[in-house]
C-alpha cells in the first residue's frame, strides 16, 4: 500500500478535497471543509501580503533621499500606517494559524473537521468583511495614525481612521472564532491513540496561540471601539482635553498587541518544530520542553505589555516588573532554540528548501530575540524606543522569523496541499534572495536606530542617507525573491511532479493520508501508534516496507 | 454556538454533525466552545471595568458624587429581577433535563418577561439622565464641575449600554430556544442548546452583578 | 576600545556619563550575543555537515535531553539576562531620580516644535541651552498630542504627554551642539519637529541667562505666550511676526514666495485664490481671519486641509497682529527677509 518513491512512481490522490464534493466556485465559497477554508485563507493572506509589501516598497523608495522623493509627508504617513495595519491584522496574525492551522490542525489530531465548521467559514467571511471595511477606509483617504492608533492623535486626526478601526475590530472576531475552534477541536476531537503527549508540536503551539487570541483580542476590540467612539463623538475616554488619559489607551492597546506578537511568532515556532524533525529525520530533543515552553510564552506574554511604555512616564517599579518578566519570554524562546539545534544532532539531515528556511528562521529569531532582551534591560530601551532599532528588532522577530516559517510551511506542506512538488532549484535561488534581502534590509536599520533615527520619519537628516539606501537596496532583493516564489509555486500548481502521500518521509500524522487529502482527511483512520516525531524505528533499507500495522494509510513507511 | 447542522441521514440523531462520533462528544465540544466564548465576553467588559477603575481613582470625588446621583433602588430592583430570571432559566434547564420541554419554554418566556422589566427600568433611568443633561462627553450638562462628571457618564453609558445590548441578545437567544423547545426540538437526551442559552443568560446576569456595585454602590 | 565599538555600532557621540554607562551595557550585550550566536551557528553548521543525509534509509537514534541539558539551557541564558537587567535597570532608575540641585527647564512639545522655558521667564523655541557639567531637570509636557523628547547623544528619551508632566534629567559634560528629535509620531511634520541642544560652558551659560533675563526686564518680552496680552512698544507688524513664529505658522507657510505645506504669505493679501471647490476668493482681512479660525472652510486648490484651527488659541489682538503682518507682505518688493522660524543646522556626524 505504501510504495517507496524509489521503486514505483508516487500517486496523486484522484479523489481529494479539491474536487469533492464539487469543484465550482460556489462549492468553495459555501464549503465547511477546514482544508478549503485554510486554502482560501492562504490565498487571501497572500494577497494582503502583496498589498502590504507594496506599501513597504513605497516607504523604502521614499527613503532613497533625505527629503521628499516620490510622495509628500501626508501620503507617507498614510502609507506607513497602511503598511502596518495590512501586514499585522491582515497578514501576520491570520497567516499561519488561519491558513496552515486550519488546513493541518484537524488532520494532525485525527479529526474529520474542526469542531464548529460553520463558525470556521464565518471566521473567513469576517476576515473578508474586516479587510473590506479597512480597504474602503484606505481608498477613501486612509488613516495617518500609525498602526498603533495612539491617542489623542488618532482621535483628533482628520483622516479616515474610523473605518480602519472598525475593520480591525471585525478582524478581531475572525481571530477569536478561529482560536475558539482550535481549542475545542484539540480538546474534543483528538482521534483515539492521540494522547496529549502524542500531539504534534505544531498543535501545541497553535493551541497556545489560540489561548492568546481568545483572551487578548476582546480587549483590543473594546479599545478600538472606544477610539472610534472618541473620534466620532468625543466622549473623552482617552482625550486629555476632556479629562481622559492617553496612556490608558497605550496600556489597553499593548495588553492585546504585545501578546499579539506571540500570536505571530508561536505559529512560526509551531512550523519550525515540525520542519526540523522531518528534515533531520529525528525525534525532537525534549518534546515536553518544546511543548510547554509554548504555553509558557503564551502565559508570560500577558504580563509584559508595559515594556512598550518605558518612556511614557510609568513608575520605575512598573518598569522593573515588566522588564524582568520580559526576560522570561526570552528564556522560553532560548529553550526552544537550543532544543531545535540539538534535534539535528545524530540526525539524517536532508538539506531541502524548508530546512534552509529553518536556518534563516533560527538566525532571525536569535538576533531578533536577543535585541529584544537588550531592549528589556530598560536603560537601553530609553535610547532605542521609537527608533529604527525597534523597527529592525520587530521586523527581525515578527516578520523575519514568521516569514521564514511561513515559507518553510509553504514548501513543506505544498505537496500535501496540492499533491505536487515545486521546483527545488528555483526554491533554493529564491531562498537565498529572500534571506539575504531580509538581512540587508534590516541590518542597516539596526545601525540607523543606534545612531538615533526615529521611526515614522518622512524626511531625515543627511547623515542617515547611506544606510537608508542600503536598506532600500536590500528590500529590492527581498521583493525579487518573493516574486520568484510566486512564479514557481504557480507553475508547480499545474506542472509540478506528482508528490505522492509522503515525499519527505515525514512521520507527521498529516503524511499518513494521501496528497491531497480526501474530504474527511483519512480514508481509514490510522491507529497513531507512533509519535509524530518518532524516527528511531525506521527500517534499515528503503525498499523494505515499515513494520507498521497492515492497512495503515499510505505513506507511513517511506524509507 | 450550537453547531448541530447536517442531519446525517439514517444517523443516530438528527442533531449529530458528521465529524463527531457521538452526541455526548458533540455536547462536550459545544459546552467548551460556549465557555470560551463567555471568557471573551468577560474580557470585553474587563476593558471597560479597568477604565472605570482608573478614572474612579483619578476622579474619586466626582465619581462618588455622580454615583450618589444614580437611583440605587432601581439598580437594586434590577439586580433582583435579573437574579430571579437566572433562577427561572435554571429551572427551565432542569425541566429540559427531565424532558418536560414545554415547561422549559414557559420558564424561558418568563425569563424574557423579567428581561423586559429590566430593560424598562433601565429605559426609565436613561430618560431621567437625559432630562438632567447627564450625558456622555461634550453633551454633559450635569452639575459636577470638571471632567469627572462627563467621564463618569461616558463610562456609565458605555458599560450599561453594552450590558443592555447583551440583555437584548440574551432575550433573543432565550426566545429562539424557547420556541424550539415548545415545538419539541429537545428532549431529555438532547438539550445542549438549552444549556448553552442558559449559560449565556447567566453570564449576562453575572456581569450585571459586577456592574451594580461598581457603578451604583459606594 | 569605547570609541572603536561606538563607531562600529554607529552610536552617536556620548555627551554624558549616562550615555557612556548605557553604551557600556550595549557593548557587553552585543559582544556576548555575537559570541553566543557564533557558537550556536557554528554548532548548527557542524551538525549540518556532520549529519548530512548519506542514504535514503538512514536510521537515527532517539536522543532525549537529560536534566543536566535542561538546567544548562535554562540557567545560562537566565543568568545572563538577569545580569544585564541588573545593570540596565539601575541606570534607568537613576534617570527617574534627578539630583536636588538640578536646574529646571520646562519643555513643551506642540505640533511641530519644542519650546523651552527657564525659571525666571526666558524661553526659546527649538534651541535648548544648558550649562555643561551641571544637572538639568526637564519637566516635559505637550499642548496637543503625544510627543517624545529624544536626545540621541544623551541616550535620553521621555514622552511629552498632554495634560500632565513627565520628568527626566541629564548632566551633559561636553560642550557642543546636539540633535533633539521628536520620537513619538505626532502628525504631518513629525520628522520636522527638530530642535537643538546647545551645551555651553557653565560660565557662558550664566552670562547668556543673565542677558536673557535683563533683556526680558527691559522689553518685558521674551516670546509672548498665546493668551497673554500683546506688549506695547513694537509695531503691530513686528508683533504679528512674533505671534506667527510662536504659533508655528512658518512651519507650513513661507514668507519668501516658496510653496510649502500651505500657501506662502508673500503677496497673499488681496490675491485672488482659487479654492478646492473651484470658487474664486479674494484674500482680504476677513478671509485671512477665517482661515485661522476655521481652516477647513475655504481651502486653496491643490493644498491639503491639514491646518489646525486657532480658534481660542490666539487672542483677538494677536489675530489682528498676524493679519497686519500678512498684509505687510502684500507687496513682494517689501520682503521682510527670510522666515524667523528656528534655523536648524544639522550636527556634523564627524
Amino acid at each position: 500500500m505504501s510504495p517507496s518513491p524509489a521503486s514505483s512512481p508516487p500517486v496523486y490522490a484522484v479523489r481529494n478535497y479539491l474536487n469533492t464534493p464539487a469543484t465550482g466556485l460556489r462549492s468553495w465559497l459555501t464549503t465547511r471543509d477546514h482544508k478549503r477554508i485554510g486554502v482560501m485563507f492562504l490565498v487571501a493572506v497572500t494577497v494582503a501580503f502583496a498589498v502590504g509589501g507594496f506599501f513597504a516598497m513605497l516607504i523604502r523608495v521614499e527613503h532613497l533621499t533625505p527629503g521628499p522623493t516620490i510622495m509628500d509627508a501626508m501620503t507617507y504617513n498614510r502609507v506607513f500606517t497602511l503598511h502596518g495595519v495590512v501586514m499585522i491584522f491582515l497578514f501576520m496574525i491570520p497567516a499561519i494559524p488561519s491558513g496552515f492551522g486550519n488546513f493541518l490542525l484537524p488532520i494532525m489530531v485525527g479529526a474529520k473537521d474542526v469542531a464548529f465548521p460553520r463558525l470556521n467559514l464565518l471566521s473567513f467571511y469576517l476576515y473578508l468583511l474586516g479587510a473590506g471595511i479597512a480597504l474602503w477606509g484606505m481608498i477613501h483617504g486612509g488613516a495617518d495614525t500609525g498602526w498603533t492608533f495612539y491617542t489623542p492623535y488618532s482621535t483628533t486626526t482628520s483622516s479616515k481612521v474610523v473605518p480602519i478601526l472598525l475593520g480591525a475590530f471585525v478582524l478581531g472576531f475572525s481571530s477569536i472564532l478561529t482560536g475558539l475552534n482550535f481549542i475545542v477541536t484539540t480538546h474534543t476531537l483528538r482521534a483515539p491513540g492521540i494522547t496529549w503527549t502524542k500531539l504534534p508540536l505544531f498543535v501545541w503551539s497553535i493551541y497556545a496561540t489560540s489561548v492568546i487570541q481568545i483572551l487578548a483580542t476582546p480587549v483590543l476590540g473594546m479599545t478600538l471601539l472606544l477610539v472610534a467612539i472618541e473620534h466620532a463623538f468625543g466622549w473623552g475616554i482617552f482625550d486629555p482635553a476632556r479629562g481622559g488619559d492617553p496612556v490608558l489607551f497605550q496600556h489597553f492597546f499593548w495588553f492585546y498587541s504585545h501578546p499579539a506578537v506571540y500570536i505571530m511568532i508561536l505559529p512560526a515556532m509551531a512550523v519550525i518544530s515540525e520542519v526540523v524533525c522531518a528534515f533531520s529525520r529525528k525525534n525532537i530533543f525534549g518534546y515536553k520542553a518544546v511543548a510547554y515552553s509554548s504555553l509558557g510564552i503564551a502565559f508570560v506574554g500577558f504580563f509584559t505589555w508595559g515594556h512598550h511604555l518605558f518612556t511614557s512616564g510609568q513608575s520605575p517599579y512598573d518598569a522593573g516588573i515588566f522588564g524582568a518578566l520580559s526576560m522570561f519570554v526570552g528564556i522560553f524562546t532560548a529553550i526552544k532554540v537550543f532544543n531545535w539545534v540539538a534535534t539535528m544532532y545524530k540526525g539524517s539531515i536532508d538539506f531541502k528548501t524548508p530546512f534552509i528556511y529553518f536556518l534563516g528562521f533560527l538566525f532571525f529569531l536569535f538576533f531578533g530575540g536577543m535585541t529584544g532582551i537588550a531592549l528589556a534591560t530598560v536603560s537601553l530601551d530609553i535610547h532605542w524606543q521609537d527608533t529604527y532599532f525597534v523597527v529592525a528588532h520587530f521586523h527581525f522577530i515578527m516578520v523575519g522569523s514568521t516569514m521564514m516559517a511561513f515559507l518553510a510551511a509553504l514548501h513543506y506542506w505544498w505537496p500535501k496541499m496540492t499533491g505536487r512538488m515545486y521546483s527545488e532549484r528555483w526554491a533554493l535561488v529564491a531562498a537565498v534572495f529572500i534571506i539575504l534581502g531580509f538581512v540587508f534590509t534590516f541590518l542597516p536599520q539596526f545601525l540607523l536606530g543606534n545612531e538615533g533615527m526615529p521611526r515614522r520619519y518622512f524626511s531625515y537628516p543627511e547623515r542617515y542617507w547611506a544606510l537608508n539606501v542600503a536598506s532600500t537596496a536590500g528590500a529590492s532583493v527581498l521583493a525579487i525573491g518573493f516574486t520568484i516564489v510566486l512564479g514557481y509555486i504557480l507553475v508547480a500548481l499545474r506542472y509540478g511532479a506528482v508528490a505522492g502521500p509522503n515525499p519527505w518521509g515525514s512521520r507527521g500524522y498529516e503524511w499518513l493520508t494521501p496528497s491531497p487529502p480526501p474530504l474527511e482527511n483519512f480514508d481509514v483512520l490510522p491507529a497513531f501508534e507512533r509519535g509524530p516525531h518518532q524516527y528511531h524505528d525506521l527500517p534499515a533499507a528503503p525498499p523494505t516496507p515499515a513494520p507498521g500495522p497492515a492497512g495503515e494509510a499510505a505513506g507511513a513507511s517511506h524509507g | 454556538m450550537a453547531d448541530h447542522a447536517a442531519a446525517a441521514p439514517g444517523g443516530p440523531h438528527a442533531a449529530l454533525a458528521h465529524h463527531f462520533e457521538s452526541l455526548e462528544k458533540q455536547g462536550q465540544a459545544q459546552r467548551l466552545g460556549m465557555w470560551l466564548f463567555l471568557a471573551t465576553e468577560i474580557l470585553l467588559f474587563t476593558a471597560l471595568f479597568a477604565a472605570y477603575g482608573v478614572y474612579r481613582y483619578l476622579y474619586t470625588g466626582a465619581f462618588a458624587e455622580a454615583s450618589r446621583g444614580l437611583a440605587t433602588w432601581m439598580g437594586g430592583v434590577n439586580t433582583f429581577v435579573l437574579v430571579t430570571s437566572s433562577l427561572t432559566v435554571a429551572l427551565g434547564l432542569d425541566a429540559a433535563r427531565q424532558g418536560r420541554t414545554r415547561r422549559t419554554a414557559g420558564l424561558f418566556f418568563l425569563s424574557i418577561g423579567l428581561g423586559l422589566v429590566f430593560m424598562t427600568l433601565k429605559a426609565v433611568e436613561y430618560r431621567h439622565h437625559f432630562l438632567l443633561g447627564e450625558l456622555p462627553g461634550p453633551s454633559y450638562r450635569g452639575h459636577i464641575p470638571g471632567s469627572g462628571g462627563s467621564l463618569f457618564f461616558s463610562l456609565y453609558f458605555l458599560i450599561t449600554g453594552l450590558h443592555a445590548f447583551h440583555v437584548l441578545a440574551g432575550m433573543t437567544v432565550l426566545g429562539v430556544i424557547g420556541v424550539k423547545a415548545w415545538r419539541g426540538a429537545y428532549s431529555a437526551e438532547y438539550h445542549v442548546p438549552v444549556e448553552l442559552a442558559g449559560l449565556y443568560w447567566h453570564l449576562v446576569d453575572l456581569i450585571w452583578i459586577f456592574v451594580f456595585p461598581l457603578i451604583y454602590l459606594q | 576600545m569605547n570609541d572603536l565599538l561606538r563607531r562600529l555600532l554607529d552610536l552617536p557621540e556620548q555627551a554624558s556619563q549616562h550615555a557612556r554607562d548605557v553604551d557600556g551595557l550595549h557593548y557587553f550585550i552585543v559582544l556576548t550575543t555575537l559570541l553566543v550566536g557564533l557558537a550556536i551557528f557554528a554548532t548548527t553548521i557542524w551538525f549540518l555537515v556532520r549529519f548530512q543525509r548519506r542514504g535514503e534509509g538512514e536510521a537515527t537514534p532517539e536522543v532525549q535531553p537529560t536534566r543536566w541539558h535542561e538546567a544548562v539551557f535554562i540557567g545560562v541564558p537566565l543568568a545572563f539576562f538577569l545580569l544585564w537587567f541588573a545593570i540596565g535597570f539601575p541606570q534607568y532608575v537613576d534617570l527617574t531620580r534627578p539630583p536636588p540641585d538640578a536646574m529646571d527647564v520646562f519643555v513643551q512639545g506642540k505640533q511641530w516644535m519644542w519650546k523651552f522655558a527657564y525659571a525666571g521667564g526666558p524661553s526659546s523655541l527649538d534651541v535648548l541651552r544648558v550649562p555643561a557639567g551641571r544637572p538639568v531637570r526637564l519637566l516635559i509636557t505637550s499642548r496637543d498630542v503625544i510627543h517624545s523628547f529624544f536626545v540621541p547623544a544623551l541616550r535620553l528619551k521621555q514622552d511629552a504627554l498632554p495634560g500632565r508632566y513627565t520628568e527626566t534629567w541629564f548632566n551633559a559634560d561636553r560642550p557642543g551642539r546636539y540633535q533633539i528629535f521628536c520620537a513619538e509620531y505626532c502628525g504631518l511634520s513629525h520628522s520636522g519637529m527638530l530642535a537643538e541642544l546647545v551645551v555651553m560652558p557653565a560660565s557662558d551659560f550664566d552670562d547668556w541667562l543673565a542677558t536673557q533675563r535683563r533683556g526680558l526686564t527691559r522689553a518685558q518680552d521674551g516670546a509672548p505666550t498665546p493668551g497673554e496680552a500683546l506688549l506695547p512698544g513694537t509695531s503691530l507688524v513686528e508683533q504679528g511676526r512674533t505671534v506667527a513664529a510662536e504659533q508655528g505658522c512658518f512651519k507650513c507657510h513661507s514668507v519668501d514666495g516658496s510653496r510649502h505645506i500651505g500657501p506662502t504669505f508673500l503677496g497673499l493679501y488681496r490675491r485672488h485664490e482659487r479654492l478646492s471647490t473651484g470658487e474664486l476668493v479674494t484674500a482680504d482681512e476677513a478671509y485671512i481671519t477665517r482661515s485661522m479660525m476655521d481652516p477647513a472652510a475655504q481651502v486653496v486648490a491643490d493644498y491639503q486641509n491639514v491646518m489646525p484651527s486657532f480658534q481660542g488659541r490666539m487672542t483677538p489682538p494677536e489675530v489682528a497682529a498676524v493679519v497686519e503682518f500678512v498684509k505687510s507682505l502684500a507687496n513682494p518688493a517689501e520682503q521682510p527677509g527670510p522666515s524667523e522660524g528656528p534655523a536648524y543646522e544639522p550636527i556634523p556626524s564627524k
